[in-house]
């Protein structure tokens, strides 16, 4: 049986198991406040080293924001993460890329995209040269070197946004949705390049509202409602078996409302 | 006083026959404006990249402040740049007064507060949409500085174009610091001015042409760049 990657302190329904493998990341009562708006809740999990975590949950909840604390971009109001059982610094933050949900890419060609990216790790002269070649060729761009970034497809450009984050060779990549808005055809290119880095050993964490995604790619997957954790385990667990009521709520299309209420059918007779 | 037409006439006339005195005051003009812009650009650029870019103690007070130099009474920059480079001043000993280079000292005052303005909020925009991905790939600043430049550079053309319009068209500091010494100082707005309060309007006019066609010409070529680029996606 596969290991759950994080801790299960604050999701109570669900079962703590033995983690052989090490931890790489770990957020421990992480909470975060936007004026008098809590909008995380002390958050406990554990990534570890090699695994291939999903995060769910409905719209709101938190996800994108998690992540965000997870690689340092924000600083929690409560808890802290630990990056190898350290406090995460703007160092071990180097070891780590993220992919966003809409690709930022430099008013630049493809090329130079994945130049700068190199440059600012320390790569140079053939050693890049030999890196950009490799990235392109695995993100089939190698025709579009010389072209824009910003004038290629959707699909094209997120996943130029991709091999530029794993031609840094990080240890852990974060992604926020990186498959939204693209076609089929394209969320499978995606899809394939994460499995390929899952395989050379990349730790994935990937923010995704697609529960067919979670099955293709995820091996845990972490549930968030409201800023809080509300389940953990492995795929298949919680979204065949959901342990919690905003789970199975989120898997039959049903408005979650909050613990002491009925979740409604659907929108409309909520409305009705 | 002649009619109207003739002086436009004998303005073209002018301009077309590249009368030398003409050619002079033109070529002097060019030389100033661009050598102030240049330098305006080079202290200006950086300056307002680092303020659009970065959050230091005294920040809102920079921006403001460069934001209301953009308004500097051209007189009196004229008149502080006198006052530094008249012999009693503490730059006296250079005898830069009445010369070209105080000239060029006296656009590049007035421009850089221009160009660092602009720059700072065209840095700031782009650097709202590059900062989690600059602070996920772990860009340092300065290469954060370089690459919000150059990925503004089609932007920044424009900003450069409002530093040389304020520049060419600068009479009141110039006139003050270079005195429109015949040969050694007079440009093509001191000349207009001088020129019209004698009643010698056709050349008047004839720099006014000249002026107006090359910032036309050079506000053309800058579009003509910009459109290039929003075509490819730089800009």
């Amino acid at each position: 049986m596969r290991d759950i990657a994080f801790d299960l302190a604050a999701a109570p329904s669900a079962t703590i198991k033995s983690t052989p493998r090490d931890v790489l990341l770990e957020a421990r009562s992480l909470g975060f406040t936007a004026g008098k708006d809590s909008l995380l809740n002390d958050v406990n999990l554990k990534i570890l080293r090699g695994s291939r975590t999903l995060i769910m949950g409905p719209n709101g909840a938190g996800k994108s924001l998690l992540l965000r604390l997870l690689h340092g971009l924000l600083q929690p109001a409560s808890g802290e993460v630990l990056w190898q059982g350290a406090p995460l610094t703007r160092q071990s933050r180097r070891s780590q890329a993220m992919v966003f949900q809409r690709p930022v890419l430099l008013r630049r060609s493809v090329l130079a995209n994945l130049k700068f990216a190199l440059s600012v790790r320390g790569w140079r002269g053939k050693e890049r040269s030999g890196k950009i070649e490799t990235a392109l060729a695995s993100a089939g761009l190698s025709h579009l070197a010389r072209r824009p970034a910003r004038v290629l497809s959707g699909g094209e450009q997120q996943r130029l946004a991709l091999v530029r984050a794993l031609a840094c060779e990080p240890d852990l990549l974060f992604l926020d949705e990186p498959t939204a808005n693209l076609d089929p055809a394209s969320t499978a290119a995606i899809e394939d390049l994460l499995m390929d880095a899952s395989a050379r050993g990349v730790t994935i964490v990937l923010v995704t509202h697609d529960a067919g995604q979670a099955k293709r790619l995820g091996e845990d997957l972490i549930f968030l409602q409201d800023g809080s954790v509300a389940e953990t385990g492995s795929v298949d667990q919680v979204l065949n078996t959901p342990q919690s009521e905003p789970v199975r709520a989120w898997r039959q299309g049903r408005l979650y409302l909050g613990p002491n209420t009925h979740s409604m059918q659907n929108h409309s007779r909520r409305m009705l | 006083m002649d009619s109207f037409w003739s002086v436009f006439g004998g303005a073209f006339g002018l301009v077309f026959a590249l009368d030398p005195d003409l050619m002079e005051i033109i070529g002097l003009s060019m030389r100033v404006t661009l050598t102030a812009v240049f330098f305006a650009c080079l202290i200006g650029l950086p300056l307002g990249a680092a303020v659009g870019a970065f959050r230091f103690p005294g920040h809102t007070l920079l921006a403001v402040s460069l934001n209301a130099l953009m308004g500097l009474p051209p007189v009196v920059v004229g008149l502080l740049v006198y006052l530094l480079l008249s012999a009693a001043g503490p730059l006296g000993p250079l005898k830069l007064l009445y010369t070209p280079t105080a000239m060029i000292v006296a656009q590049m005052v007035l421009v850089t507060p221009i160009v660092a303005a602009l720059t700072r909020q065209l840095v700031e925009d782009l650097n709202r949409e590059y900062s989690e991905q600059y602070a996920s790939m772990g860009v340092g600043p300065i290469d954060r500085l370089t690459s919000l430049l150059w990925d503004a550079r089609y932007s920044l053309l424009t900003v450069a174009l409002a530093g040389f319009g304020r520049a060419v068209a600068e009479v009141g500091a110039v006139i003050i610091v270079g005195g429109n010494i015949n040969h050694v100082t007079r440009v093509m707005t001191t000349t207009i001015a001088l020129e019209t309060s004698k009643g010698n309007l056709q050349l008047a006019l004839a720099l006014g042409v000249i002026l107006l066609l090359i910032a036309f010409f050079v506000n053309a070529c800058v579009m003509t760049l910009r459109a290039s680029a929003a075509r490819a996606a730089y800009a």
